[in-house]
């Protein structure tokens, strides 16, 4: 993939090799230099041309650097500026020649021409040249107080240039002051913006770093007088500006609601911009004022929703895409506010798979009662799509209404209407979908397996079809006459299911099948046994042995385990925690809406922004990434456990949280798994994983198996004495995950002490001290007085994680504790190490 | 902020590469064409304009063909960061003329020059075309225009699903006339995008205006200019649906959901006579933009008929009436229909006496394809096909075909009935009478007929 060069005026060689080009290029610029003759000019340019076009391309030409300096000696304002894009992208790697161009830079910067007085500035604080710093102050300096606009616009962000060459240089040179007063007072407004933009990055940068100054900066640039100066001009500045104004605005808490109303009457009309940066960032702000005032938040919602679609219809598909994201996050907030809109989320036939997946998500958040019928009857139409990911979204839809609706009739009806349909994709969907159907409603069975009955196991090809087809045989083995049957010619074909999922599933089928059936199964379980003790998977082999002795020690508990009788799934567990998605919403108008994850999961920690990740944690990659390497059997059965979410389970996960006591089925397998390994209890763990209806669906049977294992419940009362892992690993990810799986099990409010209180000045202090504590900290932020954390901790030499939020107000002393647990029973016992580490906090 | 921007050729090379902040490692262009090109995830083939690699964002548009690219890795605003790359292509070509691969490559320079003052170390500055002239030292060197393909209708078409270029006007906002003087002129376009679906039975399912005023000005001395549109122009529909239907029925009346405009238009008499008034920046821009769902009369109406005739036999039935005026006629239709999937042959049967019209069977997509230069208003056009099957059909064929998707454009018709009753431009002297150019022009967004 050689990039060809652009054409200039001379003939480029198809594949420059670099060396011998730049070599020339250099004679030829020496010849150059000098030369004063008529034409000079056009001759350098061309070469200059050509300088630049392989810099382009990644050829390095930084050797041509003194020949390039040599050349600058110009009148001619194009020559110059291809000078300086030059020595800017080079002088980095060449130091010492970089020191070469100061002096014609500096030059410039005293020119007659305030256009050439800022380029040369802007050149000059781009070379990024530490040892050169010395001499960027003077022309900084008397660049912010340049007559000219365009000057002192280039001088604010040199500022900040300077900045990240030397901050100690920039701050001791007093520039954030004289900044400031430059943004407060300057008349033109790009010059303010540009101030802005210098203040905040610095003030941020310097606030992670432990400054209480920095702090304090940052808390003026939200105070009511420049907050309200900014607003007055705002029609002053550009478009990107005023997205700049309205993003410092989103996060201004105004005093009272007067203050409200007026800043929303004035941002009125923004919303009728024809740029949708501007129109969102009014929104932000919208939404962020009335937080607290129910009423009013809704009608911004209701006054959004024109100027929104307006957007999604006007730009390229990109620009609709990223308003688009953003509706998107509206609607699954408050679907109940966009029912009436249905007909804007059907898709459009040209529009690309990322911007169908959206609507397919928000249709199906919307549907309700009033609008099922319309609904399910568009996505059926996109089921038969020539776009077959759409259309397989589209029937997963159809689905996903079914479940969350109550009066489903119509819509099986629809998705036993796709498995007639014959397509072989139409089919896998609809089987998972059926699967998921029957085990919330199980009075639909008759129905939906005189349909499946029909279905030819030779024409399901895709492992998750398969093992959905296999779970309702194994199911249902009574109901479908020739289960047994066929479950046999799948046993015998055993080598050609290259799929581990699928012989998992095929083992769990046969297996009911057995209890329900045996005389027709027999054979097919001697084989399917045999046949997956000697399989290469080692999930599939454990599984195999594992029935098999189960088998022999007793059969009636065998059945006991595989077979237990379930009851309904009333809800499907939510994938993302309402924690997260509040996150989102906070950082609306950022990536975070896109990618539908909150920064911290995304960006490093030092472009977090506010709210920033402590320094051990950060270092290890999010457990998203690494989830990718598990083997694709495993990652099935983790997302079946997270969907399997009973409420009866909810209950009892609830439970802790008003007594406190926790006598939670739930936890039973996490406690086995730390005990020594015996065969049973290993056996008791790889059932929750092959059937987790076994374990979270219903109670009883938990008890049964306890009781069979003869270890009573496992739960026993908080040992005397919490002892910590002092060195626990958790990463960013499966924090994550288990704050959205756990219930909290523990809410507590505790005061600090007061000089605890005065020595919270940064979220680093109190982070170190609770690692002294084997508290680890795995996310911080906030500015004074309110600072968040999210701190976890380890039992020593358990699996057992304790995960806190604790949000702290420094003015009141205060501290909110919220803590969950894997397991609640001990969550007062840890409670209490928490609150006595955080009370000694800055005492000696 | 912005790390890097970069333009990338469909084949993947730099055209212009920009570093802002030597935040993001240097291969990050090859990077993003790699992901681009070989997109595979969430069973999505197409990659979104917003992704993550390994800590860097990377946000991209497409236009003529070409990525303009921007990589960061902060949280930023992603709906800032397209706009403002769209902002870019849209400069950069008021100042080129024309945009594409060549007319880039042989400016680069200019770009660079443009580059360095729309953005400051990742801070947008500037992106209006006529501050940026005082700063852009570097002469056009424009594309011959003969030399590129012709800038029809239909190559709006290929240049993205959406948004259509600016019609024709292939003028540099800073280059010269070869007579040395600049033609005064102004161009204003109304272009409406219309998206229908018909039922199976021919019912309007669901339809929908999306329309731009768009203008370009290459008036010097920006005189203030007056744009009057429809006087019972209603904007809203939010009101009680009763009365809206009221006015649709009593025809004539043009309800607009919503619309937005461009920070240079005042609105201060656009309550009470519904003009507009603005000062034209140079270049081109949006003055407004609109949405429309209030009914309006399809310029086509598709049937399509597929039976079986046989076995491993069916026969396609496509018809097209053209409902609209015969002073108007439409260019570039394009008439699609996915056939079922084991069709292995179509034969085609145009009518008696077609002029301008080819057919063809895509092997690969399994769909027919039927393309028409021009339909003349109030005309009709149909289309036989016999296909030739390799199984026997199960079920019910209707639902293994279609839906019928059309493309065209329509110029100086607009659905939406919205007019400009008149372009006032304020004179500077007596005989300073500038060209004016008002067009309309409908494009299909999607138009779609079920089965």
């Amino acid at each position: 993939m050689a990039p060809p060069l652009p054409s200039g005026k001379s003939p480029s060689p198809s594949q420059p090799s670099g060396k011998s080009e730049v070599t020339d290029l250099k004679l030829q610029l020496r010849q150059l230099a000098g030369s004063r003759a008529p034409g000079a000019d056009d001759s350098k340019r061309d070469l200059f041309k050509r300088v630049i076009s392989y810099m382009t391309v990644g050829i390095d030409v930084s050797s041509a650097f003194s020949e390039m300096v040599m050349c600058s000696a110009t009148s001619d304002i194009v020559l110059k500026k291809m000078c300086y894009l030059y020595v800017g992208n080079y002088a980095r790697c060449n130091p010492d020649l970089a020191l070469l161009t100061i002096n014609f830079l500096q030059k410039d910067c005293r020119d007659e021409d305030p256009m050439i007085r800022g380029l040369a500035l802007r050149s000059l604080c781009s070379l990024r040249v530490p040892n050169l710093v010395e001499y960027l102050v003077a022309p900084l300096g008397s660049g912010l107080k340049d007559g000219s606009a365009y000057v002192r616009m280039v001088a604010a962000l040199g500022v900040l240039k300077l900045y990240h060459i030397s901050a100690s240089t920039c701050l001791e040179s007093d520039f954030p002051a004289a900044l400031k007063s430059l943004m407060l007072s300057d008349p033109d407004a790009q010059v303010v913006a540009n101030c802005l933009h210098s203040l905040q990055e610095i003030w941020n940068l310097e606030a992670s770093s432990n400054s209480d100054e920095a702090s304090k900066e940052i808390e003026a640039l939200y105070s009511k007088t420049i907050i309200y100066y900014l607003l007055n001009r705002i029609r002053e500045f550009s478009e990107w500006a005023q997205c700049l104004i309205l993003d410092l605005v989103s996060k201004y808490i105004p005093s009272d609601s007067n203050e409200i109303f007026d800043m929303m009457n004035l941002l009125e009309d923004r919303l009728q911009h024809a740029n949708g940066a501007v129109v969102l960032a009014t929104i932000k702000v919208f939404l962020h004022l009335t937080m607290s005032m129910t009423d009013v938040h809704q009608q911004v919602y209701e006054r959004i929703k024109a100027p929104l679609l307006t957007l999604v219809g006007a730009g390229s598909p990109e620009q609709s895409y990223a308003v688009l994201s953003h509706l998107h996050l509206l609607v699954m907030r408050a679907p109940i506010l966009f029912s009436s809109d249905y007909k804007h989320f059907y898709c459009q036939f040209s529009e690309p798979s990322y911007v169908k997946k959206l609507k397919l998500e928000m249709l199906t958040a919307i549907a309700n009662e009033s609008n099922t019928y319309e609904i399910v009857t568009e996505l059926c139409e996109y089921a038969g799509n020539v776009d077959v990911p759409i259309a397989r979204e589209s029937i997963r839809a159809v689905g996903k209404i079914a479940l969350q609706q109550y009066d489903v009739n119509a819509i099986v009806d629809r998705l036993l209407q796709f498995l007639e349909m014959e397509k072989d994709y139409v089919t896998a969907e609809t089987l998972v979908l059926v699967k998921d159907l029957l085990r919330k409603y199980p009075q639909w069975s008759h129905d939906c397996i005189a349909v499946v009955g029909n279905i030819s196991s030779k024409n399901v090809q895709e492992p998750k079809a398969k093992a959905a087809l296999l779970w309702m045989l194994g199911e249902y083995s009574q109901d479908m006459l020739d289960a047994p049957y066929i479950l046999e010619s799948l046993t015998e074909n055993w080598d050609d299911e290259h799929a581990p999922e699928v012989r998992l599933h095929l083992l769990t089928a046969v297996m009911k099948c057995f209890f329900k059936r045996p005389p027709e199964t027999q054979n097919a379980l001697g084989a399917a046994l045999a046949a997956g003790i000697a399989d290469s998977n080692q999930d599939v082999h454990d599984r195999a042995l594992f029935y098999y002795r189960l088998l022999q020690y007793d059969v009636s508990v065998a059945e006991r385990v595989v077979n237990p009788p379930k009851q309904a799934v009333s809800v499907f567990a939510d994938t993302q925690s309402s924690e997260i998605k509040d996150r989102i919403f906070d950082e609306f108008n950022s990536l975070s809406v896109v990618y539908q994850k909150p920064a911290y999961m995304f960006t490093d920690k030092e472009h977090r922004g506010p709210f920033e990740f402590s320094e051990d944690l950060a270092s290890l990659s999010v457990g998203a990434q690494s989830a990718d390497n598990v083997i694709p059997a495993q990652r099935y059965e983790e997302n079946d456990s997270d969907l399997l979410l009973s409420t009866s389970e909810k209950e009892e996960n609830g439970g802790p949280v008003h007594d406190g006591s926790a006598a939670s089925a739930y936890s039973a397998p996490s406690d086995l798994n730390g005990s020594s390994l015996s065969l049973n209890s290993k056996a008791l763990t790889e059932a929750a994983l092959i059937n987790p209806g076994l374990l979270t669906s219903t109670s009883e049977p938990t008890f049964a198996i306890d009781d069979l294992l003869g270890l009573g419940l496992p739960v026993t009362p908080a040992p005397p004495a919490l002892i910590l892992n002092p060195k626990p690993l958790l990463d960013p990810g499966a924090f994550q995950r288990k704050w959205g799986q756990l219930a909290i099990s523990l809410s507590q409010e505790c005061s600090l002490t007061v000089q605890g209180a005065a020595a919270l000045t940064t979220p680093q202090a109190l982070i170190r001290h609770m690692q002294g504590n084997s508290i680890q900290c795995i996310a911080s932020g906030g500015r004074p007085p309110n600072y968040k954390f999210f701190f976890f901790a380890q039992k020593d030499g358990a699996s057992v994680f304790f995960l806190v939020e604790c949000i702290i107000n420094t003015s009141s002393a205060m501290a909110q504790i919220k803590i969950k647990a894997d397991d609640g029973s001990i969550s007062e016992a840890f409670y209490a190490l928490f609150q006595s580490a955080l009370s000694k906090f800055s005492l000696p | 902020m912005i790390s890097q921007f970069f333009v990338l050729s469909q084949r993947g090379d730099n055209i212009v590469f920009r570093d802002y902040r030597g935040e993001v490692p240097k291969g990050s262009a090859e990077i993003f064409f790699r992901k681009v090109k070989f997109w595979k995830e969430d069973e999505a083939e197409e990659a979104p304009p917003v992704f993550n690699v390994d800590g860097v964002n990377y946000i991209h548009v497409k236009v003529a063909g070409l990525f303009f690219v921007a990589t960061t890795r902060d949280n930023v605003s992603p709906s800032l960061f397209l706009e403002l790359l769209q902002r870019i292509a849209r400069v950069t070509k008021d100042y080129l003329g024309v945009l594409n691969e060549d007319s880039l490559r042989k400016n680069f320079v200019l770009v660079y020059e443009l580059l360095d003052e729309v953005i400051d170390f990742g801070y947008p500055q500037t992106t209006s075309t006529e501050v940026l002239k005082s700063y852009i030292f570097n002469e056009p060197i424009v594309v011959d225009a003969a030399r590129l393909p012709p800038l029809g209708p239909a190559s709006m078409f290929m240049q993205g699903t959406k948004r259509m270029p600016g019609t024709a006007v292939t003028k540099s906002v800073v280059a010269n006339e070869p007579g040395g003087r600049k033609r005064e002129e102004i161009f204003v376009d109304i272009i409406e995008k219309i998206s229908v679906t018909f039922s199976s039975s021919g019912y309007i399912l669901t339809s929908e205006i999306d329309g731009t005023i768009q203008m370009k000005s290459y008036l010097t001395g920006n005189p203030e200019i007056r744009l009057a549109l429809n006087e019972d122009l209603s904007i809203g529909r939010n009101g009680s649906s009763l009365y809206a239907d009221y006015r649709s029925s009593g025809g004539g009346t043009v309800v607009l959901d919503d619309c937005n405009f461009h920070e240079s238009v005042h609105l201060d008499s656009f309550d009470m006579d519904r003009t507009l008034t603005l000062i034209p920046p140079d270049g081109e821009f949006a003055v407004m933009n609109y949405r429309m769902t209030q009914e309006f009369k399809p310029p086509f109406r598709v049937n399509a008929l597929i039976e079986e005739a046989g076995s491993l036999k069916a026969e396609v039935l496509l018809k097209v009436r053209a409902d609209f005026s015969p002073s108007v006629t439409a260019n570039s239709i394009i008439v699609q229909m996915p056939v079922p999937s084991y069709t292995t042959r179509a034969s085609f049967e145009l009518e008696a006496g077609a002029v301008g019209q080819t057919t063809d069977f895509k092997e690969g997509s399994k769909r027919l394809e039927w393309c028409l230069k021009k339909i003349v208003g109030g005309s009709e056009h149909t289309l036989r096909a016999k296909l030739t099957f390799s199984q026997e059909s199960h079920g019910n064929i209707m639902k293994e075909a279609g839906p019928v998707n059309m493309n065209f454009t329509i110029p100086m018709y607009n659905a939406s009935k919205l007019q400009v009753r008149y372009l006032q431009i304020a004179k500077k002297s007596k005989t300073y009478n500038p060209y004016r150019w008002v067009r309309y022009v409908t494009q299909a967004n999607s138009y779609v007929a079920r089965l």
